[in-house]
């Protein structure tokens, strides 16, 4: 059993810190698990699911402003980005915020195809990271089912 | 879990509105005078909830509203006549975001020191864009400070030091929650999980279609996130100041309006 729970906790901590290795997550999302305690176990889990709604809604702003034919209103698109990038740096979604910062220039420079490329990949961003972090959260699960505790990561 | 009336919830209660959660209906209880009161103003349901967290953390009692009307509302300066529910109403700091649609966090700061009854509460605007101008404006309007987004458990610990109310601050630096005080997700139905994923492929097709066909999926809006309607302001435009260094820092907080300081200093 506590060979196992090791395991898993093993498990656990290397894949916390490829995501920030790989730059999925930055020292924001460090700090909001340390605002987690046992009084708010899901306090993490609650932040990210309200963010990833967030993308739902603004990812879909933006296609429907970038769909229109004839004028697009930019001003609206960056409207959304702004939200999107003011979000994702408040969870520590560090690559969905740098596509943000990339996306505000296109707007601004009026960029059509720009946009509509880096709306994809936005999208495409937000949905890996779900995906990441739902792993993460069974991780955690399996942990505490298996009688052990999640270990707190430190991230060099 | 338990329901928030435990402590007597938050000291100011409007409309369930005000808060995230749908408490709806519940009277005001009497204020805890010894309890610091925070009113956080940002449109953005994610930075309410980590700001709530956050305020909650440093034993603040929170009210959090998602934007400058609700905020001035909330406080009886949306008309004219001074309301005599405001002896009852205690704020202690106002915090709010700095770029909101319809009022600004600049505006709802003038309307604020424009108003007798809450010009000695001091506000703090938070901001994602590090921008001198900006800075100066709010300071110069009586801000007291200016935080950069996102923001941190230790920025707002700093906050304490300017409420105008003597409060004993014993559990200020525990991180667990004073007894009396209501973890921010109490309240909340329990989900069927905490974090309710479908795999990627079932959300919507992967390869973005930009058509009005691909409406989005999210759940209906609740009253709150309605009223902060869709982005019909532009963003400010003070984008050419940005700063690239930080700016000198005091190291103590002062009362001089002019002060100016990038929060996060090294030295926390």
């Amino acid at each position: 059993m506590d060979a196992h729970v090791a395991q898993l906790q093993m498990q656990y901590r290397n894949y916390i810190l490829s995501l920030y290795q790989q730059g999925f997550l930055d020292d924001q999302f460090t700090e909001l698990k340390s605002l987690q305690d046992d009084g708010t176990p899901d306090f993490v889990a609650e932040v990210l699911s309200l963010f990833f709604d967030d993308c739902v809604k603004l990812v879909g702003n933006m296609a429907r402003a970038l769909d229109q034919t004839g004028t697009v209103d930019f001003s609206q698109v960056g409207a959304n980005v702004h939200q999107l990038k003011g979000s994702s740096s408040s969870v520590g979604a560090k690559r969905v915020k740098g596509l943000c910062i990339n996306f505000k220039e296109l707007c601004e420079a009026k960029n059509y195809e720009g946009c509509v490329r880096c709306l994809q990949q936005v999208d495409i961003e937000y949905k890996t990271l779900k995906a990441k972090l739902q792993d993460m959260f069974n991780l955690e699960k399996q942990i505490v089912q298996a009688g052990g505790i999640v270990p707190q990561v430190d991230i060099n | 879990y338990s329901s928030m009336a435990r402590d007597g919830g938050v000291s100011c209660l409007r409309s369930s509105e005000t808060m995230r959660v749908g408490i709806g209906g519940m009277e005001s209880p009497p204020l805890d005078l010894d309890e610091v009161h925070v009113l956080a103003v940002d449109d953005s349901l994610v930075d309410r909830i980590v700001i709530e967290r956050l305020l909650r953390i440093t034993s603040c009692k929170v009210t959090a509203v998602d934007s400058g009307w609700r905020a001035l509302e909330f406080l009886g300066l949306d008309n004219e006549k001074a309301s005599a529910e405001l002896d009852r109403l205690k704020v202690d700091l106002i915090i709010t975001d700095y770029c909101m649609p319809g009022m600004t966090g600049y505006e709802l700061l003038k309307k604020i020191k424009e108003s007798s009854s809450f010009r000695q509460v001091p506000v703090v605007i938070m901001s994602s864009e590090n921008v001198l101008t900006r800075i100066d404006r709010c300071l110069e309007e009586g801000a007291e400070d200016f935080l950069l987004k996102p923001v941190k458990l230790a920025d707002v610990k700093r906050l304490r030091s300017y409420l105008t109310r003597d409060v004993k601050l014993s559990n200020a630096n525990k991180r667990k929650l004073p007894e009396d005080s209501v973890p921010v997700n109490t309240s909340l139905p329990p989900p069927p999980s905490p974090f309710t994923i479908s795999p990627v492929s079932s959300d919507s097709s992967p390869p973005l279609t930009i058509s009005p066909e691909s409406s989005d999926s999210s759940p209906p809006l609740s009253p709150l996130e309605i009223s902060s309607s869709p982005l019909s302001s532009p963003i400010d435009d003070e984008d050419d100041d940005v700063l690239t260094s930080s700016p000198e820092s005091s190291s103590a907080p002062e009362e001089s309006p002019a002060r100016r300081q990038k929060m996060r200093s090294p030295l926390d």
